[in-house]
């Protein structure tokens, strides 16, 4: 189990992690556990590989990232929900594709007994090879992890990529009808700084100090 | 709250100011850092500090590695009128250090080493591991909570016109000493 930690996970498992920082808003359902597990087995990642899609997006869990499991409490640590968010893609290198296009075109005029193919021909013959060939890849998987402590309504996603980042967002709420709010300075200012109304207005009127003569 | 997307852009600029005045501050007012946790011995500049100067017409973007990163070079960038864009901090306690790189428009924290092992020893133990490897990744994150709290209240008083600016100036000028 440890080995499989130490080669899939680059986040909340290595020695050097990126990190970005979350609010939970509105309110989870009681009992909790009951209710994010609910939501985690309802959108755990789908096996793609020998599917035509060339995206899948779920819930993961961390100790066994390529087989989720959420029976029972097997995510919930203390006060923390500890899972993953796992993005599968495909993707077709152009020369692969090149290749079996070329192929296929061989084979389809050989057969038709024609110098070409019209242009509506060769789009299906091109999402015929592109379908198959979905089919044959493999997946490339990428496994995020998050801690979401539920009682200061924080969730530390280990990931600083944009687009992990807003399929993190995404699938949140669909999973457990609650919004993360990224933290970034202004947020930072409104929700965590305790700020008076006064100084609220003071901090939406401000504009950047100059320190160079 | 304003539209979020519309939010980071705007105000942008109070993370890079975050990051100036943190680094005035590591310099000027450790006390500051140990008022906050009572158990940092020192908050230190790292080894990479990037700097951007949006009074030039095209962004200037400085990059500074290598230990004791460039500070003086940084400091001409702030008399020219670059802000801080991103810092690597060492975080020190009697007994552990952590290290972290920290981005002004953002916040996101990267490069982030927390003491500790990195894996369980066994499956049975991975509970303590977890919560033990969460209170290492809270204490910085509630720690910058913290100094940006402290920024942001003096960033909405008089002080930051009246005595903040005039003193960063100050630290500025004072590589010509």
């Amino acid at each position: 189990m440890v080995f499989f930690l130490e080669s899939y996970h680059m986040g909340l498992l290595s020695s050097s992690v990126s990190l970005s920082r979350y609010r939970v808003e509105g309110h989870i359902e009681k009992p909790v556990t009951e209710t994010v597990a609910k939501g985690l087995k309802k959108n755990s990642v789908a096996e793609i590989d020998q599917d035509i899609s060339d995206k899948s997006v779920g819930w993961t869990s961390i100790e066994s990232p390529f087989s989720p499991n959420f029976e029972g409490s097997s995510f919930s640590f203390g006060n923390l929900f500890v899972f993953s968010l796992r993005v599968d893609r495909k993707s077709i290198p152009a020369k692969l594709l090149k290749k079996f296009l070329t192929i296929e075109t061989s084979k389809r005029l050989e057969k038709t007994r024609r110098g070409f193919l019209t242009k509506d021909e060769k789009k299906v013959l091109k999402e015929k090879v592109t379908t198959d060939l979905a089919r044959r890849i493999p997946s490339t998987p990428n496994v995020y992890d998050l801690i979401w402590n539920y009682e200061s309504r924080d969730v530390y996603f280990f990931s600083n990529l944009r687009s992990s980042n807003e399929e993190l967002e995404s699938l949140f709420k669909r999973s457990f009808d609650l919004s993360l709010i990224r933290i970034f300075p202004y947020t930072a200012a409104d929700l965590l700084s305790d700020l008076s109304d006064q100084e609220r207005d003071v901090l939406i009127g401000l504009s950047p100090t100059h320190f160079s003569d | 709250m304003l539209d979020l997307a519309v939010a980071y852009n705007r105000y942008r600029f109070l993370g890079d100011e975050f990051l100036t005045w943190l680094w005035f501050l590591i310099e000027t007012d450790q006390n500051t850092f140990r008022n906050i946790d009572p158990d940092c011995t020192a908050l230190e500049m790292g080894n990479r500090i990037v700097l951007e100067n949006r009074k030039k017409k095209s962004l200037e973007r400085i990059t500074i590695r290598g230990d004791d990163a460039g500070l003086e070079e940084g400091r001409l960038a702030l008399k020219k009128g670059a802000l801080l864009a991103e810092l690597s901090l060492v975080f020190k306690t009697g007994e552990n250090q952590w290290q972290f790189s920290i981005k002004g428009e953002s916040l996101n924290l990267s490069n982030f080493k927390a003491p500790g092992p990195a894996l369980p020893p066994s499956q049975e133990e991975m509970e303590g591991f977890l919560l033990n490897k969460y209170e290492n990744y809270n204490k910085i994150n509630v720690f910058i909570e913290k100094v940006f709290k402290s920024f942001i209240k003096l960033r909405v008083s008089t002080k930051w016109s009246a005595k903040v600016i005039p003193n960063i100036k100050k630290w500025i000028r004072s590589i010509d000493a």
